[in-house]
């Protein structure tokens, strides 16, 4: 139940939730929220970094003869759309900020093509792992002594670079909803907050990425 | 509302930084480095992700708050890597 | 007057279902974790069942497996971890933050939802015929060699899992953005230190025992051997994860409950918590050394012997914090003015029923006695003296002395007293003999046992029955005091903390207008009294 005072209140700034006293509050929340999010997120992966540190220092030269198998001009491709990726999303988030939506939303659009640009070239080289005969299981073949340990690498691959994969098909989702929202105008200049998190959100996933390339690609030289 | 701290230019830089950090990072691979082989590559992915930490993410210019919310998840992945390791390495 | 409370406010089923108000989730969880407590406590009295006889004649071994693996994973997943959080923090939280909710209500809401998910994922792995690994999963059985349902339970403790890490994202916003003006760290009650220590913990262990069920499916279903000795994996690096989640895990189990203690014992002495700043740094050191420590479950695994010591030597540090509070509960029920009432009863019999398992654990940090008693039943005793003891306990004292403000009735005093006579006897009567028959070498997990056994598991298992009926009184009598109670004040303990000062039940967005606080907590030197009911 509000007071008068309240209804009045919300009634001049309907993107204020009835929690919150001041539109400040409110982003100051949802900024922490999504650096919470994003330290749980470090740690979902984190595991992943944990087996794939021990398994290298386990069998060093078996992760080096695997890393040659991987496709490293794709992987530097790739890399370099994630990077372009994230200076678009924070030209986004700066034209939200000077609430132009129109360059908002289309730099939302060219951060969403890159994603699915990255997603595409992912696809195409889990398929040639496919015909390669390099995803462990029942289908791996390998000719060399440690068949068996370098299925270990090709499973670490499949499960941090799929697990990605997964976090970047979510984030193009948020992507179309924050460009639905821009533009429908709702971003003014008190409030382009859901702008903000979902850039904070994208630049965690390129980090991640920033990490996979030369642990899964780089190992060693060639 | 914290206001935007940085030029669509001053960003541009900073992508400019990484491309070059990302060109380095694959001639890398291709100069016989040894052991320093796998350290340089960790020591620019390092970079780069301060980089996009720092200026992508406003860490830079954000409250002391974030700081070390950032810092605690950098500290307990270095723990449990720490803590299994030292299982690992000194099964004798 | 005859105003609106968030209960009356709108009878309909969509309005409770769609909320977003913090107090009705906190009810809605407070149905779901009763059903899965009921749920595992079934399981559990079938095993005490089967162990009054050294042999088998109530269920198979297979059976027995898959009935200690349900008690398990029940207990701990859809029990205990929600639990105190969901209920009482979900509930309590906004309102001593002199908030009008959660920072965000519909994430709230979502986290609900996901426990309800994962929640029927776990039941569907139950009827489909269950899972034999324990709740501990260790591998290769668990990823490869067991033929249950292992994949769907696993899936159910992930989504529940999701729902337990939002609503520590929650809290954690809550605490730091939403407090009241004049309310600063050091004046919050320390029922909210208690529960961003533990917000703390699920944020950063949480994730880890995701990925790692998520990597036994993958391994299940994919072949993708990463903890597979055949491919040259390392079955113990499932233990280290699973360990670095579920060790800290126990603390917020526990965290949550001794929030409970620190507001009930002020309370019921008329006196301020003693050693405030001690008790509220405790709750951030237990939470930070708990995940120091989680080797101490692997010392006879394989682990290397002096990675062993240094978890040892860290698990006697991680005991300093807790028993720092035992002292400061202590020291501030001396020289107060005592009322016994069932809250206080509770609390009571936490204080003497946790340091028992407290000590028992400094007892079990000692690698060598670990080597003697490890999977035991003194292990068993050691944590349900913890969980059962402590956190059970403290959990049913918090439910009786917000119960006014919940529901607007007073529980029969009487009843509430007598239930906790009854929990407590039985709590002892089941599992003191437990230790004794660990220490002597009774093997757990297993239905069969020497003969020379029988006797204490006989005790064991007559407490257990006593124990059911000291779990089924409270709740007939508290849906009976819903309907027939004494209507309650807003206040009738004459307790500090701003959730007092709204009606019981409170109206749906708290506060009319946002409270100015400008007390220290806890101040009973101006409320000498209960003014009794």
């Amino acid at each position: 139940m509000t007071t008068h005072r309240d209804q009045k209140f919300l009634m001049s700034n309907p993107e204020l939730s009835h929690q919150f006293e001041t539109l400040d509050q409110q982003a100051e929340a949802s900024s922490l929220g999504m650096w919470v999010f994003l330290v749980t997120e470090a740690l979902f992966f984190g595991g992943l970094f944990l087996l794939y540190t021990i398994y290298r220092l386990k069998f060093p030269e078996i992760f080096m003869e695997c890393s040659k198998l991987m496709d490293l001009r794709l992987g530097a491709i790739n890399t370099g759309i994630l990077l372009t990726s994230s200076l678009t999303m924070v030209f986004a988030v700066h034209s939200s900020e000077k609430a132009e939506k129109n360059s908002t939303v289309i730099w939302i659009l060219v951060t969403m093509l890159l994603g699915i640009a990255f997603l595409s070239i992912k696809g195409f080289e889990y398929h040639q792992k496919v015909t390669e005969h390099l995803v462990p299981g029942p289908t791996f073949q390998l000719d060399s002594m440690h068949y068996r340990e370098a299925q270990i690498f090709f499973s670490l691959y499949f499960a941090m670079t799929g697990l990605h994969a997964l976090h970047m098909i979510v984030g193009l989702g948020v992507l179309a909803v924050i460009a639905a929202m821009a533009s429908a105008g709702r971003f003014t200049r008190t409030y382009s907050n859901p702008v903000h998190i979902v850039g904070l959100y994208w630049h965690f996933i390129d980090i991640i990425w920033i990490f996979l390339f030369p642990l899964l690609y780089l190992i060693g030289n060639r | 509302m914290e206001h935007e701290p940085m030029t669509k230019f001053a960003y541009f830089k900073i992508y400019l930084l990484l491309m070059a950090l990302l060109a380095l990072t694959v001639g890398a691979v291709y100069v016989n480095l040894g052991p320093w082989n796998s350290l340089v590559a960790m020591a620019i992915a390092i970079a780069k992700a301060l980089l996009v930490f720092l200026f992508f993410m406003h860490a830079r210019y954000s409250a002391r708050l974030i700081w070390i919310y950032a810092a605690l998840a950098v500290i307990w992945i270095a723990q449990l890597i720490a803590g299994v390791l030292a299982d690992v390495t000194m099964r004798g | 007057m005859n105003e609106l409370n968030y209960i009356t406010n709108d009878y309909s089923v969509k309005s409770w279902l769609l909320t977003k108000d913090h107090k009705r989730i906190a009810l809605m969880y407070l149905i779901a974790i009763t059903f899965f407590f009921f749920l595992g406590g079934m399981a559990a009295l079938l095993m005490r069942l089967e162990l009054l006889t050294p042999q088998a004649d109530v269920v198979q071994a297979e059976t027995y497996n898959k009935l200690f693996t349900l008690h398990g994973i029940t207990m701990v997943f859809f029990f205990l971890i929600p639990g105190i959080p969901a209920v009482l923090g979900n509930f309590l939280l906004p309102l001593m933050l002199g908030a009008r909710d959660l920072a965000f209500p519909r994430l709230n809401l979502t986290s609900f939802y996901l426990y309800v998910a994962g929640a029927l994922f776990a039941l569907s792995a139950a009827i489909l015929g269950g899972v034999d690994t324990g709740w501990t999963f260790y591998t290769p059985y668990s990823s490869t060699y067991s033929n249950t349902h292992v994949i769907t339970m696993a899936v159910g403790i992930f989504i529940t899992g999701f729902s337990s890490i939002l609503t520590g994202l929650n809290f954690i916003v809550t605490t730091h953005k939403m407090r009241a003006p004049g309310l600063t760290w050091f004046r919050l009650p320390l029922f909210v230190w208690a529960h961003y220590a533990t917000s703390f913990i699920i944020l950063l262990g949480t994730p880890v025992i995701a990925i790692t069920l998520l990597l036994v499916g993958l391994e299940r279903g994919f072949h993708m051997g990463i903890f597979d000795p055949a491919l040259g994996g390392d079955p113990l690096l499932f233990q280290h994860l699973f360990w670095f989640y579920s060790h800290p895990a126990v603390y917020i189990m526990i965290l949550p409950a001794m929030g409970v203690i620190s507001e009930v014992i002020p309370c019921f002495s008329r006196k301020r918590l003693f050693g405030y700043r001690f008790v509220a740094f405790s709750s951030m050191a237990i939470a930070v050394l708990g995940f120091l420590v989680w080797g101490h479950h692997m010392f006879i695994s394989g682990q290397s012997i002096y990675a062993g010591l240094v978890f040892s030597f860290l698990s006697f540090l991680v005991a300093i914090p807790s028993a720092i509070k035992v002292f400061n509960w202590t020291a501030t029920l001396y020289k107060g003015r005592i009322y016994l009432q069932t809250p206080m009863l509770y609390a009571l019999g936490f204080i003497g029923l946790f340091t028992i398992g407290g000590l028992t654990g400094i007892m079990l940090a000692a690698l060598g006695l670990d080597a003697h008693v490890h999977d035991t039943y003194f292990i068993i005793a050691h944590f349900h003296y913890i969980m059962v003891g402590g956190t059970i306990m403290a959990y049913l004292g918090g439910i009786h002395f917000w119960w006014p403000k919940i529901s607007g009735r007073l529980y029969p005093e009487f009843w509430g007293k007598l239930s906790a006579m009854i929990v407590f006897i039985g709590f002892n009567l089941t599992f003191f003999p437990q230790f004794i028959l660990g220490y002597l070498g009774m093997p757990r997990r297993m239905h069969v046992y020497p003969p020379e056994f029988q006797v204490l598991n006989v005790l064991s298992t007559a407490g257990a029955s006593i124990l059911g009926v000291g779990y089924l009184l409270p709740l007939i009598y508290l849906i009976w005091s819903v309907f027939y109670g004494r209507k309650a004040g807003p206040n009738p303990w004459n307790a500090t903390g701003l959730e007092w000062t709204t009606t019981s039940p409170p109206p749906t967005s708290n506060f009319e207008t946002i409270p100015v606080v400008t007390e220290e907590a806890y101040d009973y030197t101006s409320r000498p009294e209960i003014p009794y009911v």
